[in-house]
């Protein structure tokens, strides 16, 4: 009985259904025979919205750069001229440029050592509830503003604060004024010193590392795992053999924000930090209070630069491969 | 001689769920060995507690002689070829072969000369430089045996190994696999669900289910001679025959079996048997299939090609040699 029910009702319908009224219907039918429609429909607005705010301006940062500034007047002559790269070559300004991507190359070093385990724990172990907690005390920094984490770490760290006080009741201010007495980086207190600049680099940009490492250590199957201990390799020999080249990608991807965050951030160095001037802030002073646009755009040049080598270097060294 | 892995009392429980429940079993040395079961039924488990993955709860293991309980899969001389093959994707084939040497420190030329005999061996040499997702099925399974016996284990694990391979490749790598471990003299384990697969290649056989063993033995044991209605109606489609038609033909109120092949279906209804209904047919090719209807009581029964097969609904009369009728040791 029920097959005929069923045939029956399939008797009154056509076997092509009839076009569903109206301009949304016609739209529908239109987009699913030209998808190149769809597409360009979807990528034009956020192509228009690149190409011309986002490349055009880098366009412009890039023509400002080979202008120079008159040094009497204080006039942008619009010659284009190497000078103002010449200006950026002067050992006090090349001191900024190896200040910063020192900084960068040790905090994204940093971030990567610590990330590791947590994203580790978080793919291979962390299940249901776990996994929640741990994406959320991942992002959770992120929802509050940057500048009062910065602040807040700038109380935590100065010579009054909590880790101050922490150190004396564990009897080890003994180590934290050995540390702060040694050259460079240290200072008066954590606050003041390239130290308390740097640890306020890598908590602020720890999530950007740990959520790439996490989701290429996703990928790995657990077999793998396995079977490398199966075949004989010790735990250590998996990470540095299996692990880590699989991880890579992640590791660089992650790398990649921690670096260029850095090398381009002027606000963690002026609040936590020496009076030495870190890219950014030299970019921030040029254009500023200097007003010399053409030496500030070549201040902003050289990030560019280095994230082109050091993504030209990645690939190179095959981080890209197993994506 | 000493067994090659010895379980004693051997349980292995995850929480509540007892996948592996007090087994006893030796495996000898150089013995290809089966472990069959339904999905869930422990095989696995006893598997991955061989290879280390997995310990024991209780009881022990020992693998030639030596206890293995607390011993990483690392420190075992025992090589699994892994059921999706868990080749790593980053290296090349010969690399894959030569990781187990490599991580013993053995120099690069001397593991990549013996990576390329393992790879002759499976019958795929020249393929070193490919990455394994350029590979078929059938190749990476290959790759994943040479990357095992390259090591020279004393105990090979195989882990469904040809459940990923369509049914030609199948029938052709159970060929090579049992020829490969009588020339090398390996001992096997095998794990699979598939009763053909195990009475084929197997020396012997045990029969796993809810994390014990129902029954060890040679293909032969299993297959005419089960143990229990679990192991008739797991290995092939035998007929599982109650007690009171038992009773009717041998005398004695046991469970018994009888295969499908044992029946003779004739269509004359006259004369002694056992009344039937055909109810469906099934073309294997070699012989049909029919699903009988003996009074409520389902059985299947075999015709070989060439000989008429009764239509659906026709009555036939089934008649078995006695002998032929098999009394299971499980009690009614």
């Amino acid at each position: 009985m029920s097959v005929q029910a069923v045939t029956g009702a399939t008797d009154v319908a056509a076997a092509i259904l009839p076009r569903r009224g109206g301009l949304a219907g016609s739209l529908s039918d239109l987009l699913w025979r030209r998808p190149g429609l769809l597409l360009l429909l979807m990528l034009g607005p956020p192509l228009l919205w690149l190409g011309i705010v986002y490349v055009g301006s880098l366009i412009a940062l890039l023509a400002q750069s080979f202008f120079s500034i008159d040094e009497f007047s204080g006039l942008i002559s619009r010659e284009l001229t190497l000078k103002t790269y010449g200006d950026l070559l002067r050992p006090a300004n090349l001191d900024i440029i190896v200040r910063t991507v020192t900084m960068a190359a040790v905090v994204t070093l940093a971030s990567a050592v610590i990330a590791f385990p947590i994203a580790y724990y978080a793919a291979r172990y962390a299940r249901g509830t776990w996994k929640a907690l741990f994406y959320l005390g991942v992002m959770l920094p992120l929802w509050s503003s940057y500048l009062v984490k910065i602040y807040a770490w700038k109380l935590i760290l100065a010579k009054e604060g909590i880790l101050t006080w922490l150190f004396a009741k564990l009897h080890l201010s003994w180590l934290l004024d050995g540390w702060l007495s040694l050259p460079v980086v240290g200072g008066n207190s954590l606050s003041v010193s390239f130290t308390g600049t740097f640890i306020v680099f890598v908590y602020v940009w720890l999530p950007f590392m740990i959520l790439p490492i996490q989701a290429a250590l996703e990928r790995v199957p657990g077999n793998l795992v396995e079977a490398s201990s199966d075949l004989g390799a010790s735990p250590g020999q998996t990470f540095r053999n299996v692990l880590f080249p699989l991880a890579l990608p992640g590791i660089v991807a992650g790398s990649i924000f921690t670096f260029s965050l850095t090398l381009g951030d002027y606000i963690i160095p002026q609040i936590i930090g020496t009076s030495r001037l870190f890219i950014g802030q030299a970019v921030y002073a040029q254009q500023g209070t200097a007003g010399n646009i053409p030496l500030a755009a070549a201040f902003t040049v050289v990030p560019v630069v280095i994230m082109g080598f050091y993504l030209w270097g990645a690939k190179r060294m095959g981080a890209f491969d197993a994506l | 001689m000493t067994p090659a892995v010895a379980f004693q009392k051997t349980s292995r429980h995850f929480g509540a769920v007892r996948a592996v429940d007090a087994v006893d079993l030796e495996i000898q040395q150089g013995e290809f060995f089966a472990m069959l079961g339904p999905s869930g039924s422990g095989k696995t488990t006893c598997l991955r507690l061989i290879a280390g993955f997995e310990q024991p709860t209780s009881g022990s293991i020992s693998i030639f002689g030596e206890r293995a309980e607390g011993v990483p899969p690392y420190r075992r001389n025992v090589n699994t070829v892994f059921q999706d093959y868990a080749l790593f994707p980053h290296l090349n084939v010969l690399d894959n072969v030569a990781y187990g040497l490599m991580v013993k420190g053995i120099n690069r030329d001397e593991r990549h000369r013996a990576a390329e005999d393992a790879l002759k061996l499976v019958q795929l040499p020249g393929y070193g430089g490919r990455k394994p997702g350029q590979l078929s099925g059938g190749q990476r399974q290959r790759v994943a045996l040479a990357r095992a016996l390259v090591n020279k284990p004393k105990v090979l694990l195989l882990d469904e190994p040809l459940g990923a391979l369509d049914l030609k490749l199948r029938e052709s790598m159970q060929e090579e696999l049992k020829q490969l471990q009588k020339a090398l003299g390996i001992t096997f384990v095998f794990v699979t669900h598939d009763q053909g697969e195990a009475l084929s290649m197997a020396d012997r056989v045990a029969v796993f289910n809810d994390g014990r063993i129902k029954q060890v033995g040679a293909p032969e044991d299993i297959y005419q001679r089960p143990a229990s209605r679990f192991v008739a109606d797991f290995v092939g489609s035998s007929n599982v025959l109650p007690p009171d038609f038992v009773q009717r033909y041998a005398g004695e109120r046991r469970w018994g079996s009888l295969r499908p092949e044992q029946i003779r279906v004739r269509r004359d209804t006259s004369g002694d048997g056992v009344a039937a209904r055909v109810v469906s047919r099934h073309y294997l090719g070699a012989a049909t299939k029919l699903s009988l209807d003996a009074d409520g009581l389902k059985l299947h029964a075999t015709v070989p090609s060439g000989t008429a097969v009764p239509e659906d609904g026709a009555h036939v009369m089934l008649t078995f040699n006695r002998d032929q009728l098999h009394l299971m040791e499980e009690q009614a």
